[in-house]
């Protein structure tokens, strides 16, 4: 014996349909622009120089030491270590001698944890140079800071040597 | 015997923006050992591509609670009700069999799909449907309704066979380096990229309609949250302080994401009213507050916050207050969400050096370890509550996993490359 009973369901109904309607095919990317890359200047690649240079850029006149622009930091921390603290002495004497000149502090952390709250972490180190910058006679009009997490390691791989190149701030010259 | 056939007009929009890309790849690395038998017999006349049994079949199979059976051991196949002899599926133990059969309506091509469930050993009629007529490429859609409907059937949940995961893929180092953020069925199939950056993409979260996803992207040194509609590919960014903007969370109406935000001092959770765009203060201790997530009735978030040391899952009321810490096991808890019905958080777990993924009972505080990696993450309740998806380190490189929440069924998926960071989507709203 067959019996026929209709049931009319319709989920998310005209909403959804006009949803669908209303769909285009185009690429979607258009909150980012990725065509600059112009924003990679940043000195990513930058992590082996452990010398410092004098007046290696063709932009320092000043003949300040510039060429290490990224500074490391400890597991769980962001208290500058000795050399840190002398990398952003260079960059304060440097944006004092310079008024008009910018940088952006690009903070970084090792993989550990999760992922929002490292670009906590990265931030904090960010800061850490930013009052370094300051103490040292910088202006904040010339410092941004962003920070960038665990999501632009340095270098691959999972063990401590990795992730002691990963705890990071990238100093970059705007 | 009585038969009884519903039609169902359940509107699947389709319609996904950007194209195809690389296909995750599924595995089930850990099955149910009291896993019911269920044999899908293939469909009467599936002269589309897609194999709709197939696919019914897969899916209940990747659930961990079923096993089916090999079409070489099918005694018959038959395709309506009275063709059935339950004794050629008692010879091969089968609990349950499904059949069915396809109609092609010739004008306009679309496909109609009607199925049966039947009890074996009582001979008894659980289901019967003539699903909506689809065109021959969504027939996986069909597919996947129909198995959700068997699951619900005979589990008493409901299935999640028709959402989809949000996640972001990425690939290449220094300059090369580029984020993706995908959609794709909850089986892999179908991804589609939303939005594509060379600079990180982070932390989707579906809106409670399935409609949208906020995200954070950065742009030259700057990061913004993003309100994208995945079906009409509008984007818009909501909010992009100086510092950090991240961490968003749909409030369970939809209207309002807490967000974490710094511009104001350190990071801090915040309230922001998507209409209006208007912000609200919700935490101000030192240090870093962040990872909010709402408890399903919209009353109160969890949010990892370092108010008392290192990071661990405190809660408060969505209209301010004190906050109230949640955990104490382990050196560090982050990232906690709630499960659907209230009642657990689902957080990651730092202790003996490992990350790992964990349950913690919300009135008891108790703590179930679920995962065993090191660097697990990220973890998504699936909207039926009953699994939880998470991201993991491979052999090849971060990928996705998935465990039941009583720990016991575990499925991997992988492609090339990154992947991370999965969301998994809410249901079709009923």
């Amino acid at each position: 014996m067959y019996k026929n009973l209709v049931l009319s369901l319709l989920v998310g109904g005209s909403v959804a349909l006009a949803g669908c309607s209303s769909a285009s095919k185009k690429d979607s990317s258009a909150g980012m622009s990725d065509n600059s890359a112009d924003r990679f200047t940043s000195g990513a690649n930058d992590i082996s120089g452990q010398g410092t240079q004098v007046g290696s850029r063709q932009d320092d006149t000043s003949g300040l030491a510039l060429s290490q622009r990224t500074i490391y930091f400890e597991f769980d921390s962001s208290d500058l270590t000795a050399e840190g603290k002398a990398i952003a002495a260079n960059f304060a004497a440097y944006l004092v001698s310079r008024p008009t000149a910018k940088l952006r502090l690009e903070g970084h952390a090792d993989e550990r944890g999760t992922r929002e709250y490292n670009v906590g972490l990265g931030e904090r180190r960010a800061n850490a140079v930013q009052q370094a910058l300051l103490a040292n006679g910088a202006s904040g009009a010339q410092l941004s800071i962003v920070s960038y997490g665990e999501e632009r390691p340095a270098v691959d791989g999972h063990d401590e040597d990795s992730w002691a190149q990963n705890r990071r701030v990238e100093i970059v010259q705007l | 015997m009585r038969v009884l056939i519903r039609v169902l007009s359940l509107f699947v929009c389709l319609s996904w923006i950007g194209q195809a890309s690389a296909q995750l790849e599924f595995e089930v690395t850990e099955g149910l050992t009291g896993a019911q038998p269920i044999a899908i017999v293939p469909f009467a006349n599936n002269g589309a591509e897609i194999d709709v049994a197939q696919v019914i079949e897969d899916d209940l199979v990747r659930s961990g609670l079923f096993y089916g059976l090999a079409r070489g051991d099918m005694l018959e196949r038959p395709s309506e009700p009275k063709a059935i002899d339950y004794r050629n599926w008692k010879a091969v133990n089968m609990d349950n069999i499904v059949i069915g059969s396809m109609q092609t309506d010739p004008g306009s091509g679309r496909v109609t799909v009607r199925f049966y469930l039947f009890d074996v050993l009582r001979g008894e009629q659980k289901l019967g449907f003539e699903m909506p007529p689809t065109s021959p490429e969504n027939l996986r859609y069909t597919a996947h309704q129909i198995a959700d409907l068997i699951f619900e059937k005979l589990i008493g949940i409901p299935g999640v066979f028709n959402t989809k995961i949000a996640y972001v893929a990425s690939k290449g180092y220094g300059l090369d380096r580029t984020y993706a953020l995908m959609v794709a069925d909850w089986d892999g199939y179908n991804p589609r990229t939303v939005a594509r950056s060379r600079e990180p993409l982070m932390s989707p979260q579906w809106s409670p309609d399935r409609k949208s996803l906020a995200y954070v992207g950065y742009d030259r040194g700057r990061s913004s949250i993003y309100l994208h509609n995945v079906r009409t590919g509008q984007v818009r960014s909501l909010v992009s302080e100086k510092g950090i903007n991240g961490s968003p969370a749909w409030s369970p109406d939809g209207k309002r994401l807490a967000v974490t935000l710094s511009y104001e001092s350190n990071p801090d959770i915040y309230i922001i009213d998507i209409a209006s765009g208007n912000k609200k203060r919700l935490t101000t201790a030192p240090g870093i507050d962040t990872e909010p997530a709402w408890s399903p009735d919209g009353q109160n978030l969890v949010y990892t916050s370092e108010r008392g040391g290192p990071p661990q899952i405190y809660m408060v009321s969505a209209s301010g207050g004190s906050p109230k810490r949640m955990t104490f096991e382990g050196r560090q808890n982050l990232r906690a969400s709630f499960s659907p019905d209230g009642t657990q958080l689902v957080l990651v777990n730092l202790q003996d050096s490992r990350y790992r993924i964990a349950l913690l009972d919300v009135e008891d505080r108790s703590m179930k370890i679920l995962s065993d990696g090191r660097f697990d993450e990220g973890p998504s309740f699936a909207p039926n509550g009953a699994v939880i998806i998470y991201a993991t380190q491979g052999p090849q490189g971060a990928e996705l996993a998935t465990v039941s929440t009583d720990g016991r069924v575990r499925q991997r998926l992988r492609q090339k490359g990154d992947v991370r960071e999965p969301a998994w989507s809410p249901l079709l709203k009923k």
